[in-house]
């Protein structure tokens, strides 16, 4: 399983529109489209994964809308850290919440080693892609709970996702994480706030040929890239099939 | 157009002093002594945040709380109230028929932390505070540089002209006091806030009323517009939209809020398309919430900027500037002309700021005076929707 890089990026991507008129933002529709796209890709190629699904959503929610809105979902993902002596049953057996574990610490799980730990509670976060209207880029946002359904508070997330940390992303890089509403489902949610993404793609595609591919495989592309890079802030991977099949 | 700035000034003057008479009562589960506490009174700025009342309503209550760590929060009639929302937002929203003083409950123990993000305090304000503003803007200006580089000086400076000395009244007789009458002493610093506000370069758009009535009167020594120009075409707005099933005459009549499910938060710029006529409210609700203005809905690409579609048609050599690619995109689309609401749903009431305007108001009025500080525009929407 590979861990989808910005190198790798360079190197799949064919062809992006002209990106002088272009300032890395898409609409709403956009989004839409290309999360559709990219959420029946990667059911179609990664069946051993859990799936993305989308989410469609009223604006209002005791109204039901002409417009369709939505988010991406990624569910009950198991976040936990296997450690050497102590590894738990059910990271082993699924794999699908292997992969979804940060890559450096696969080399870390002994095959042999099947002792379920008391100790060890297993933690497992939820992960939607909502688009915001204000920043018009996809955001992240992500809720993390005990098998017995707690919320984990940051600093516990923190220990599972390094990279989520406060000292990992100073608030002069692209991201950082806040607690806020959820657009949608109105609870306290995590949030990686969007502010730089829009510079951050446009750089990410500049380079493009002039062969013009279809708009959803523009679109699904476009999420890729925005999930190779948020992906690694909380250790989401993307299997190399989704970027090899073109 | 000194005449008008100084209207301006007046009218923001207006909306910074602000404030809604508050009742606060604690809730019985912690009231310890006997006879229980009275609540307490506070006039309370429009603009400000209720966590910013603490300092005052702590002290009133201090000898009767029992034991313990305290996490405070408010709730009005059982609905926990979401602090990052503006005290004057919480109470056009909540209070359909003004209730003056406002009666709200504070809790020192048990914080809903299912419903409620925390707040510790002063710093959680401020720094959701902050965090409007960058986003705004945003909105405003395609980035937030401005905000980000702020000087720690001057975003201190910024704060605590938004955050307010209040005035505490405990004496029962004010209760039969006319509070119009009763002017706060201190509604925050607004020169204080103007002036570092003016640093951060937050463009406001053309003000249509002024310059309607100008070329009427033909004032002044031929000054230009003092608002400056339209430099994008996205407005900061927050939408609160509260949908009610039943019909009413009067707004007494109206059922409570119990829950927030019933309110849609829709966190959405406004995109004024300048197409000759004055952008009205009208047209900046057709704008947010298409859904209600007409039967078919209007495809939301025109309503969310460009679309890769638009872009890609573009030949080359066009001028590569943003703004350009926004309009055609936008006038790609034909713009439906709704020209009644829809008899599915029907707005019943819009607040801005305590006001009721008409729908005929030119939009940049609004926005050129009744902004919170965090610069967005805040609007409550009642609307009565079918069963």
């Amino acid at each position: 399983m590979c861990l989808a890089t910005l190198e790798v990026f360079w190197t799949v991507i064919e062809v992006m529109m002209d990106v002088c008129n272009w300032d890395g933002t898409v609409s709403a529709k956009d989004f839409r489209i290309g999360a559709l796209s990219f959420a029946q890709k990667w059911e179609s190629l990664n069946s051993a994964f859990p799936p993305w699904s989308w989410v469609p959503c009223p604006k209002h929610s005791w109204l039901a809308s002409h417009e369709e809105e939505g988010y991406l979902s990624l569910e009950n993902i198991c976040i936990s850290r296997p450690n050497e002596e102590d590894i738990d049953q059910n990271s082993q057996t699924d794999p699908g919440e292997e992969e979804t574990s940060c890559s450096e610490k696969e080399d870390d799980i002994d095959d042999a080693t099947l002792v379920q730990s008391n100790h060890h509670e297993l933690h497992y976060c939820d992960f939607h892609v909502v688009y915001s209207y204000t920043f018009r880029v996809p955001v992240l946002y992500l809720r993390a709970y005990c098998s017995d359904g707690r919320p984990l508070l940051l600093d516990e997330i923190e220990k599972e996702l390094p990279a989520c940390s406060s000292k990992e992303l100073p608030e002069t890089k692209w991201a950082f994480i806040t607690q806020e509403e959820h657009p949608y489902l109105k609870r306290p949610w995590y949030k990686l706030h969007p502010c730089g993404t829009s510079e951050f793609m446009k750089l990410l595609f500049l380079g493009g040929d002039t062969a013009q591919p279809k708009l959803e495989v523009v679109l699904e592309l476009y999420l890729l890239s925005w999930f190779s890079a948020v992906g690694q802030v909380v250790g989401l991977t993307i299997p190399c099939k989704m970027l090899n099949d073109r | 157009m000194r005449k008008a700035l100084q209207k301006r000034m007046e009218a923001q003057k207006y909306v910074w002093e602000g404030a809604i008479p508050l009742q606060i009562h604690l809730h019985e589960s912690q009231v310890t002594t006997l006879p229980p506490p009275p609540p307490a009174l506070i006039l309370a700025p429009r603009i400000g945040y209720l966590p910013l009342l603490v300092p005052l309503i702590k002290p009133h209550f201090r000898s009767t709380l029992p034991p313990g760590v305290d996490t405070i929060w408010f709730e009005y009639r059982g609905l926990p109230l979401k602090w990052y929302i503006p005290t004057g937002v919480l109470f056009d929203l909540l209070c359909a028929e003004p209730e003056r003083p406002w009666n709200i409950t504070v809790h020192f123990r048990g914080y809903p932390g299912n419903v409620l993000i925390p707040c510790d305090g002063e710093d959680s304000v401020k720094w959701s505070f902050i965090n409007s503003l960058k986003e705004a803007a945003y909105i405003i200006n395609g980035n937030c540089k401005n905000v980000m580089n702020m000087s720690q000086s001057d975003q201190l400076e910024l704060w605590h002209s938004v955050m307010n000395e209040h005035v505490q009244v405990d004496c029962p007789a004010i209760e039969k006091c006319l509070f119009k009458f009763f002017r706060l002493v201190l509604a925050g610093n607004l020169e204080a806030y103007l002036r570092v506000s003016s640093k951060l370069k937050l463009a406001t758009i053309e003000d249509e009323y002024t310059s309607l009535c100008s070329s009427k009167s033909q004032q002044g020594s031929g000054e230009t517009d003092f608002t400056g120009q339209v430099k994008t075409g996205r407005v900061p707005v927050r939408l609160y939209v509260w949908g009610l099933s039943e019909d009413f005459d009067d707004l007494e009549d109206i059922s409570q809020v119990d829950s927030w499910e019933k309110i849609s938060y829709v966190n959405r710029p406004v995109e004024i398309h300048k197409e000759g006529k004055c952008f009205t409210l009208h047209d900046a609700m057709k704008n947010l919430l298409p859904e209600f203005f007409s039967d078919e809905s209007l495809s939301d690409s025109k309503l969310a900027g460009v679309d890769f579609e638009d872009v890609q048609k573009i030949p080359s050599e066009d001028v590569s500037s943003n703004k350009v690619v926004e309009d055609r995109g936008q006038n790609a689309y034909e713009h439906r002309e709704a020209c009644y609401i829809s008899s599915s749903a029907e707005i019943k009431l819009i607040r801005i700021q305590g006001i009721e305007p008409k729908l005929e108001i030119p939009f940049s009025w609004l926005v050129n005076n009744l902004l919170n500080p965090d610069h967005f525009l805040h609007i409550c929407v009642c609307v009565k929707v079918p069963q």
